[in-house]
């Protein structure tokens, strides 16, 4: 018997609620998450300025869609972490004991998460503009959109993962098993243009290689190129294949 | 009329090491306004079967019905007219008493105004009115149950499953507990099946005993025809009955230490 569908909402407004409040009462994991990217920003940045990265492109351009996505990848990838720390204090079953939608228990979460990052995005595209990036409206907007929903579908298959391991032993290098790569693969730090072919051809392997692609090119203004749709399908099928599995794993009655 | 009842209930787990058969067959009926005492070893089974029978865990064998409704088949009806309470708890440490006690309101689909009201009626029952707005991780072992307890009970659940609630209390709280669980079941009819090691606990509050050991029901009655079947006399004591039943104390930590 599935719970009655207007539930649905209201559960995940609870939910979200909840999680919104306990991160908003601690600052420091706020400010803390867009630490690595700004150092990436000041002391990373300035060297990319004079490399003929791209002729058409200011290498702010280039750079800060990257940092954008690695401060999503880096974050919501760890998500799970928190979930872990409520099945030892037990809160997680104390919330499973009750009628409580299971699919607002992970959509709640997760959309706390992606507040969070698209928040932090916000931040740090501020300080790119005092740094000298300079890019169109349109393309922030779209990189935010793509921070957002990346950092939905690593949140959810994040908690996935937590809710079918017991100790933090099991979860932390697995996540940075496939962070790590992911990252290195996918060109977020340096386009993956400056690669050899053999690197480019893997690139095309990892998903968030098209995510970045597409929002370097919402960043110069390329909203009709085929990167963009590339970029848009590929975060959609993420994000739907993440949900669903993170879904399952939360309906099913013994996670 | 029986409020639980089970049929050969088991669950396995499979692990890297083999399969370990944690419930092997739980056959139980509770009728409603008892107060249930689950005895056993440690690893008998008793926290398995609480989760099973209340939809945390799913059976992988038998069946049971809560409070009218079928385990597995309508786990949302049963979550709705039950309370439990973890061995562990289950509150957030950095949260007030406050906030947690309306989440749990507004999880059982209270508004914001009735779960407000629902959270200081709570606590002016269970005592805790002067720690609404501590944050959990400064009550008291005491405390922290009472307010365990009190989440359990929000939505005035018709059976509530109490897994070891007065495991390191003092003797004056665990007597607070006591009384509250009878209270509890005088005042609104609410059927309890708690667990304990304390032997003394179970002959005072329970009005009947089930002996769970390897994950079966090893014997079950009063605490008197207990005595008397098992223990040679009715006046025999519960702890001798227990050996008697299970060939082993009832838990490791409640024998003497040994000084070393
Ligand atoms: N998730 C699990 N995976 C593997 N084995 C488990 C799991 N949960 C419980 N067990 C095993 O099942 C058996 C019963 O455990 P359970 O927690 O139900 O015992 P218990 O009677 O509550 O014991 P205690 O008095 O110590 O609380 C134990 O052998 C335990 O190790
Ligand atoms: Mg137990």
């Amino acid at each position: 018997m599935s719970p009655l569908p207007s539930s649905l909402l209201s559960d995940t407004a609870l939910i979200f609620g909840r999680y919104a409040r306990q991160t908003l009462s601690s600052k420091f994991q706020v400010l803390f998450g867009v630490l690595m990217p700004l150092l990436f920003l000041f002391f990373f940045g300035p060297l990319l300025t004079d490399l003929p990265l791209d002729p058409k492109t200011d290498s702010w351009q280039i750079l800060v869609p990257g940092l954008l996505l690695q401060l999503a990848l880096l974050g919501a990838s760890f998500a799970g972490f928190s979930l872990l720390i409520e099945k030892q204090t037990g809160v997680l079953e104390r919330m499973r004991v009750t009628p409580v939608s299971r699919p607002a228990l992970l959509l709640g979460r997760v959309l706390r998460d992606a507040a969070l990052f698209v928040f932090q995005a916000v931040l740090l595209v501020l300080a790119a503009l005092v740094m000298g990036l300079r890019a169109p409206l349109g393309g922030v907007l779209v990189g935010f959109a793509f921070v957002g929903v990346l950092a939905a579908a690593l949140a959810s298959l994040s908690y996935a993962l937590a809710m079918n391991v017991s100790t933090p032993q099991e979860f932390g290098p697995v996540i940075n098993a496939l962070t790590m790569p992911a990252m290195l693969l996918s060109g977020l730090v340096l386009p993956m243009t400056l690669a050899p072919g053999w690197l480019d051809l893997l690139s095309h392997l990892v998903p968030l290689r098209f995510l970045v692609d597409a929002v370097r090119a919402g960043y110069v203004g390329d909203y009709a190129s085929a990167a963009m749709l590339y970029g848009v399908l590929t975060a959609a099928a993420l994000a739907a294949l993440s949900l669903t599995v993170g879904a399952r794993v939360f309906r099913g009655a013994d996670a | 009329m029986a409020i639980i009842s089970t049929a050969g209930l088991a669950r396995s787990f499979s692990t890297k090491r083999g399969t370990v058969d944690a419930v092997r067959g739980i056959d139980l009926t509770v009728r409603a306004g008892e107060i249930l005492g689950l005895l056993g070893p440690n690893g008998a089974g008793k926290t398995t079967t609480l989760r099973m029978l209340t939809t945390l865990l799913a059976p992988t064998g038998g069946a049971a019905t809560v409070a009218g409704f079928d385990l597995v088949r309508e786990p949302a009806r049963v979550r709705r007219r039950i309370g439990y309470v973890a061995q562990a708890g289950g509150v957030d440490p950095q949260l007030s008493v406050r906030e947690e006690l309306i989440t749990q309101a507004r999880l059982y689909r209270l508004t914001k105004a009735e779960a407000a009201l629902r959270a200081e009626e709570l606590a002016h029952d269970l005592d805790l009115s002067d720690l609404l707005d501590r944050a959990c991780v400064t009550l008291s072992g005491g405390q922290r149950r009472r307010l365990d307890i009190a989440m359990g009970l929000t939505h005035h659940p018709e059976v509530l499953f109490l897994d070891e609630p007065t495991t390191g209390l003092d003797p004056g709280s665990r007597a607070g507990l006591w009384d509250l669980v009878r209270r509890v079941r005088d005042e609104h009819g609410t059927t309890v099946v708690l667990t304990t090691h304390y032997l003394d606990e179970a002959d005072e509050l329970s009005d009947r005993l089930v002996v769970v050991d390897r994950g079966v029901v090893a014997a079950e009655g009063t605490p008197a025809a207990l005595k008397s079947e098992y223990g040679g006399s009715p006046g025999a004591s519960l702890q001798d009955t227990f050996l008697a039943i299970t060939g082993r104390a009832p838990a490791p930590d409640d024998a003497i230490p040994v000084a070393v």
